[in-house]
């Protein structure tokens, strides 16, 4: 396994100069999702060794949180991951409450697990558009796009911004949502399962794509786990486990869903995965839109979270917390937490150092594309060329969230 | 949130929680691994001797704490011992996550590696090599993996100022 995971390609391997050859993909190609730069190694058209070059993206975030007060924080977690943005605002949001030892009003956790399975869906339609473009199935692209406006405009009438929302925020969420928001989401869930089975119907019986994707890239679980590759790949390869259901956070626990998983351990089994957890994401977001509680979207905690607009515009007491929290922040208890979600593509986690000041002494993203990415050699190695361009979009990662 | 109780110091920890797994994983394969311990925001912090880590996750690898979560450092300067390594490990069977802590001195810190035990600790002993200059022995490939090879510094460490030399 050690000489798998990352060695240098700088040039053919010893006694093999004559017949392999070094060569470079990306840092611009459109398969690569970004800024991923591969040097491969190849004999003829098969994969002997992989090298991911990553960095190209860097941008010292977590150095940049150090200077930022806990609540300017907020809007810079939308950067990282930027395909499932309220999953970064609520991992973040979670971790500093805990801290803090803040209690969250019930409609605030209801909306922010409604939000974040929204985001998800979000996230898993751009993997599919791109997934299908990348192996040639161009229509699809057009159909998740479709889609994913739709939950952008959500996403716009909640908090004035379509992907960097930062509306998930600590104690609470920004502002109530508008009066018909949940009926607007109720009007999307509804049609969305009939989407899915219109993707399906374009991809599931397509011979190229089934071609493309079956047997290929294949991760055995205990690659998965030594490799600490999370979300629905880890479950493709037949490991059952999810954060919302075996460590629940922001009340999941009080939903009913299914986590799906196969055994087959390759691209077809992470998309057949993929697509059975949108389903499920619809029913959490159904069963979110049935019970949700009444109530305030904001701890009660004014030193803490910025009073309402109005309240600050007319009430004394709230105007002085108001410029309070602005221009000093608030003091958080000193300590270290790390807080786990799962998001889109797998465990999102972060880990805070409090120093007792109302700046983070150290914040630390833990995010899935990075760890997975370590797994691509050992899913392409021996394999075709071409199976590479599969096997990036089956793992679906985002460059933001590697380089941070 | 069942224990909200908070526990300083070895002896506070090891009487609190006397059957926790992977404190009885660690005293088992070495009593003299474990240095300090607490229980705090409801998390298990477990502080590890440095030349002790790896034999430690073997030891709570076997004890089924099967998935290497997360690994990350703080630089307390200018404190001393300056750096804290933060290992998060996580078991799919036991719902359970835990942090083992290791200290490490300013002058040339180094601590093995545990990419033997764990291949997917391999990019983030790099990274932290990187940011903090922090050496993993026997790492398969220790380089620098977000900043240019040719970088001098570690921008992590907190003597680098945030905007950067110019």
């Amino acid at each position: 396994m050690n000489d798998l995971a990352g060695m240098p390609v700088l040039e053919p391997a010893e006694g093999a100069k004559d017949q392999h050859m070094v060569i470079n993909m990306g840092p611009q190609h459109p398969a690569t999702h970004g800024v991923l730069r591969l040097v491969l190694e190849i004999d003829g058209e098969i994969i002997v060794r992989i090298y991911p070059e990553i960095g190209y993206l860097h941008t010292g975030i977590e150095k940049t949180c150090e200077a930022k007060f806990y609540q300017q924080v907020v809007p810079l977690t939308d950067r990282i991951n930027y395909l499932d943005p309220l999953s970064n605002n609520l991992c973040y949001a979670l971790t500093v409450e805990k801290l803090l030892a803040l209690e969250i009003p019930p409609k605030a956790q209801w909306m922010r697990v409604l939000l974040a399975e929204l985001s998800r869906l979000n996230s898993h339609l751009i993997w599919l558009g791109t997934h299908a473009m990348d192996i040639g199935a161009l229509t699809v692209f057009l159909y998740t796009f479709r889609e994913r406006e739709d939950i952008l405009r959500l996403f716009e009438a909640v908090a004035g911004q379509r992907m960097m929302l930062s509306y998930i925020r600590i104690g609470g969420l920004a502002m109530e949502p508008p009066l018909d928001f949940l009926d607007r989401v109720q009007a999307f869930i509804r049609i969305f399962p009939e989407k899915i089975d219109e993707y399906a119907n374009l991809l599931t019986g397509n011979p190229i794509f089934r071609n493309r994707l079956v047997g290929v890239g294949h991760l055995s679980a205990e690659d998965a786990v030594a490799l600490g590759v999370t979300g629905p790949p880890l479950r493709a390869s037949g490991v059952d486990f999810d954060l919302r259901r075996d460590m629940p956070y922001s009340s999941y626990e009080k939903f009913q869903f299914n986590v799906p998983t196969s055994t087959a351990c390759d691209c077809w089994a992470r998309y057949e995965v993929r697509l059975v957890e949108m389903r499920e994401s619809v029913k959490i977001i159904q069963q979110a839109l049935d019970g949700m509680p009444e109530g305030p979207v904001k701890a009660d905690a004014p030193k803490i979270v910025l009073p309402d607009r109005e309240k600050m515009k007319t009430q004394m007491e709230a105007l002085i917390h108001h410029f309070k929290i602005v221009t000093e922040g608030f003091a958080v208890p000193a300590g270290e937490v790390y807080q786990g979600i799962e998001c889109g593509h797998g465990i999102t986690g972060y880990y805070i150092v409090s120093d007792g000041t109302a700046k983070p002494y150290r914040v630390h993203m833990r995010y899935p594309s990075f760890p997975t990415l370590q797994a691509l050699e050992v899913m392409c190695k021996g394999r075709m060329l071409a199976d590479v361009v599969a096997v990036i979009g089956s793992i679906d990662i985002v460059l933001g969230e590697i380089d941070r | 949130m069942a224990d909200t109780a908070t526990l300083l110091g070895k002896a506070a920890v090891l009487e609190g929680l006397p059957n926790h797994p992977a404190i009885k994983a660690i005293l088992a394969s070495n009593s003299e691994a474990l240095t300090d311990a607490k229980f705090d925001f409801d998390e298990l912090t477990l502080t590890i001797a440095p030349e002790q880590i790896r034999a430690a996750c073997f030891a709570l690898q076997s004890a089924g704490y099967n998935f290497f979560e997360d690994l990350t450092a703080v630089d307390w300067f200018p404190a001393a011992p300056r750096f804290q390594l933060s290992y998060h490990l996580l078991s799919f069977a036991m719902k359970d996550r835990i942090r083992l802590r290791v200290l490490l001195d300013d002058a040339d810190p180094a601590v093995n590696s545990i990419t033997q035990v764990w291949a997917g600790a391999n990019y983030y002993e790099r990274e932290v090599f990187d940011l903090f200059g922090i050496r993993f022995e026997e790492h398969p490939n220790l380089r620098r993996i977000m900043m240019p090879e040719e970088w001098v510094g570690h921008p992590l460490r907190k003597d680098y100022p945030v905007e950067g030399y110019r």
